[in-house]
C-alpha cells in the first residue's frame, strides 16, 4: 500500500485497524466524529464491531466489558467528552484491562469551543480519575507518526495490561496529511488467560475487579499495580530533538504546535540564533533525559503550548531550577503562529542582530 | 444412599455477606440453579454491579466481572458483542444502581435489544451504602435521606422501572417477582429460566426484577420484612409479566 491522502482522525482509526483492533465503542463529538464515522464504515470490513454508546460514560464501560473478554478495543473523545471517561479510565486501571483512548483536544473548559487546544494536559498526565495512578500518554505531531504510535499504544496496552492515551488536538484530527499504513513488529505478547469468556476449556472460574475491601490487601495490590508504572516510566518514555547541539534557547513543545515551532526555530537559525527543540512524544511518562542532558548548557527553555501552561510544571521539574523556563501560549482554541512563537525567540534571545553579533 | 438434593454447582461455597433475612441469598441460588439446568455455567459470564451485590463474584460458579456503579449493562455490552455467539451475559444490578446512576446504561441496552440477561433486585432501598432513599422507595417510606417518609411533593415518585422498560421495542422478555414465600420463589426460578432460555435462544434483551427485602435498612425482622414485601411493595410494584416476544 503506497501514501494515501487522509484526514487525521480517519488516520487514526485505520491506524487503529492496523494495529489489529477490531472493536470500537464511541460517542461522536467534535473535532474527533470523523473518527467514529470512519470506525463505524471500515470495522465491519475487517470482521470487527462498530457501536454508537448512549454516552460516553457507557461506551468507556462498553470498552471496559469488551476488554475484559480480551480483545483489543478502543474508543475516542474530544475534551468534555473526555472527561467522562475519566471514571472508566480509572476502572481500567484498578481492573488492570488494556484499551486505547483517544483524546482530541479542544478549547475548555466546560463546554469551550470546538477549536483545537491542549489544555486536557494536567488531565491526561496526572491521573484525571479517582486514586494512585498514571497511565501512558502518547501524542504524535504528524499524521505518519499516528500510524507508528497508534500501533505502539495497543502493544504497551496489553503488555502492562493498562489504557494508554493518545493526544492530540482538533488540528491533528482535522488536517490532512499523505500517510503510508506500515504494520509494526512487535515481540510475542502474554496470553491473555486472565480475560471473563467463559470456563469453556480453561478450568476455574476467573474475576475481573478493582475492589479489594481490605485496606491491607489493597495497599499491597496498590504496591503491585505501582510497580508496573515504575517499570512504564523506565521503559516506555519517547522523545524527539532537533538542532540541540550548540542551542542556547529550547523551545519545549509537543503535538502540532511542536511542528509550527519547527517552523520558527529554522527561521530563527537561519538568522543566525542557535535554537533547538525538545518534543515530549510521551507526555507521561515525561522524558526528562534531554533536560538532564541539557539543563546545565543552554541559556533558557521555552516551552510552547496551546494552554495557559500546564506542560511547563513538568519542564520545570525536569530542569529543577538549572535553568530558567519561560512560557509562551495561547488558548482557548487559539493555535499559536510560526511569527509568533519566532518573535518569542528573539525577545527572548535579546534581538536578531544581538544574536548574529554572537 | 441416593442423593435427594445437593448444592447447585452454579454457587461456590463461599459463605455469603449477606445480612440475615436479605433474600440476595436466596436471588443468587436461583440464578445458579437455572445457569446449571441449563447447562450454560461454563459459557456464562455475570456482570457484578456495585452495591450489596458488589461481591456477587465470590459466589458465582462461573467467569465473573465487575462494573462500576450503574455501568453493569453497557459493560455487560461490551462482554456479550465481542464473545462467541453461544455465550451467556447477565448483570446483577440493585435498585440504587440500576435505577438510579445506571439508568441510562439499562435503559439503552434495553432499547438496543442487548442479548444479555438483567437480574434487578428491588429492596426499595440502597443497602450497602446505609439505607438512603432508592428511586424505588415507596412513597411515605422513612430511609436515612427521607426520614420523613418519601414526599412526592419533594422526592417524586417511585419509578416503575419494569413497566418503563416494556414500553421499548429491544426487551424480548421482561416480569416482575418476589421473593416474599416459596410459591413466589418457584414462580421466580421459572421466570429467570425463561429470560435466560430466551437469551440462549437470542430473542433479545432480558429483564427480571425480583422484589427483595432489605430487614437491616428497614429496621425490620426477617419475617416482618416478607410481608412488607407482600403488603407494601406488591400493591406498588405488581407482579407479572409486562413483556414476552418469546413466541415471535
Amino acid at each position: 500500500m503506497g501514501k494515501v491522502l487522509m484526514k487525521g482522525n480517519e488516520v487514526i482509526a485505520e491506524a487503529a485497524v492496523t494495529a489489529d483492533c477490531k472493536y470500537f465503542f464511541g460517542y461522536p463529538i467534535t473535532p474527533q466524529s470523523e473518527l467514529v464515522a470512519y470506525m463505524a464504515q471500515r470495522l465491519p470490513e475487517v470482521g470487527g464491531l462498530f457501536l454508537q454508546a448512549e454516552s460516553e460514560v457507557a461506551a468507556i464501560n462498553m470498552v471496559y466489558g469488551a476488554s475484559s473478554a480480551g480483545v483489543r478495543v478502543m474508543t475516542s473523545s474530544s475534551s468534555p467528552g473526555f472527561s467522562l471517561k475519566q471514571e472508566g479510565i480509572s476502572f481500567l486501571v484498578g481492573s488492570q484491562l488494556p484499551a486505547v483512548v483517544v483524546n482530541i483536544m479542544r478549547g475548555g473548559p466546560g463546554l469551550g469551543n470546538i477549536q483545537p487546544a491542549q489544555s486536557d494536559y494536567f488531565q491526561v498526565t496526572k491521573g484525571g480519575g479517582h486514586g494512585d495512578y498514571h497511565v501512558p500518554v502518547l501524542a504524535p505531531s504528524t499524521l505518519q507518526e499516528i500510524v507508528d504510535l497508534i500501533q505502539d499504544a495497543f502493544y504497551i496496552a496489553d503488555s502492562y495490561r493498562t489504557p494508554v492515551i493518545i493526544l492530540g488536538d482538533g488540528m491533528l484530527g482535522q488536517m490532512m496529511e499523505p500517510v503510508e499504513f506500515r504494520k509494526k513488529e512487535y515481540p510475542p505478547l502474554p496470553k491473555k488467560d486472565w480475560a471473563t469468556t467463559g470456563t469453556v476449556g480453561d478450568g476455574a472460574p476467573k474475576t475481573i475487579t478493582s475492589l479489594d475491601l481490605n485496606a491491607e490487601t489493597l495497599e499491597k495490590r496498590n504496591i503491585e499495580l505501582q510497580k508496573k508504572t515504575d517499570s512504564m516510566a523506565i521503559h516506555e518514555v519517547r522523545y524527539e530533538e532537533q538542532m540541540m547541539e550548540d542551542a542556547e534557547t529550547v523551545i519545549v513543545a509537543y503535538g502540532t504546535v511542536a511542528r509550527i515551532a519547527m517552523n520558527a526555530i529554522k527561521k530563527a537559525r537561519e538568522d543566525g540564533i542557535k535554537v533547538g527543540l525538545i518534543r515530549p512524544i510521551s507526555l507521561w511518562p515525561f522524558p526528562e533525559k534531554p533536560f538532564l542532558e541539557s539543563r546545565e548548557k543552554v541559556k533558557r527553555y521555552l516551552c510552547v503550548e496551546m494552554s495557559a501552561g500546564q506542560m511547563i510544571e513538568d519542564v520545570r521539574l525536569a530542569v529543577n531550577g538549572h535553568t530558567p523556563v519561560d512560557f509562551f501560549g495561547r488558548n482557548g482554541g487559539i493555535v499559536p503562529t510560526q511569527e509568533e512563537i519566532y518573535e518569542q525567540i528573539v525577545r527572548k534571545h535579546g534581538g536578531v542582530q544581538h544574536a548574529n553579533s554572537l | 444412599m441416593q442423593t435427594v438434593f445437593e448444592k447447585t454447582k452454579g454457587l461456590t461455597d463461599q459463605p455469603t455477606h449477606y445480612c440475615p433475612g436479605c433474600t440476595h441469598g436466596v436471588i443468587h441460588r436461583l440464578v445458579a440453579e437455572v445457569l446449571e439446568e441449563l447447562d450454560v455455567l461454563e459459557k456464562t459470564v455475570g456482570v457484578a454491579s456495585v452495591g450489596c451485590s458488589v461481591l456477587a463474584y465470590d459466589y458465582f460458579n462461573c467467569d465473573m466481572t465487575q462494573a462500576a456503579h450503574g455501568r453493569a449493562p453497557a459493560v455487560a455490552t461490551g462482554v456479550k458483542r465481542v464473545l462467541p455467539e453461544d455465550r451467556i451475559v447477565f448483570t446483577y444490578q440493585g435498585d440504587g444502581d440500576l435505577a438510579s446512576i445506571g439508568m441510562s446504561e439499562i435503559i439503552h441496552a434495553a432499547a438496543r435489544g442487548e442479548q444479555i440477561t438483567v437480574i434487578f433486585v428491588n429492596n426499595a432501598i440502597y443497602g450497602m451504602t446505609g439505607g438512603q432513599m432508592a428511586p424505588t422507595s415507596l412513597v411515605g417510606q422513612k430511609t436515612a435521606t427521607s426520614p420523613k417518609g418519601r414526599d412526592i411533593s419533594i422526592q417524586g415518585s417511585p419509578i416503575k422501572v419494569s413497566e418503563m422498560l416494556a414500553t421499548l421495542d429491544g426487551p424480548a422478555y421482561i416480569e416482575r417477582v418476589s421473593t416474599h414465600d416459596v410459591p413466589n420463589i418457584i414462580k421466580a426460578k421459572k421466570a429467570i429460566k425463561r429470560a435466560f432460555e430466551a437469551q440462549k435462544e437470542r430473542k433479545g434483551f432480558t429483564f427480571i426484577e425480583v422484589l427483595s427485602t432489605c430487614p437491616t435498612n428497614w429496621g425490620l425482622d426477617p419475617f416482618e420484612s416478607l410481608d412488607w414485601i407482600k403488603d407494601h411493595m406488591i400493591p406498588v410494584y405488581p407482579l407479572g409479566v409486562y413483556k414476552d416476544k418469546r413466541g415471535e
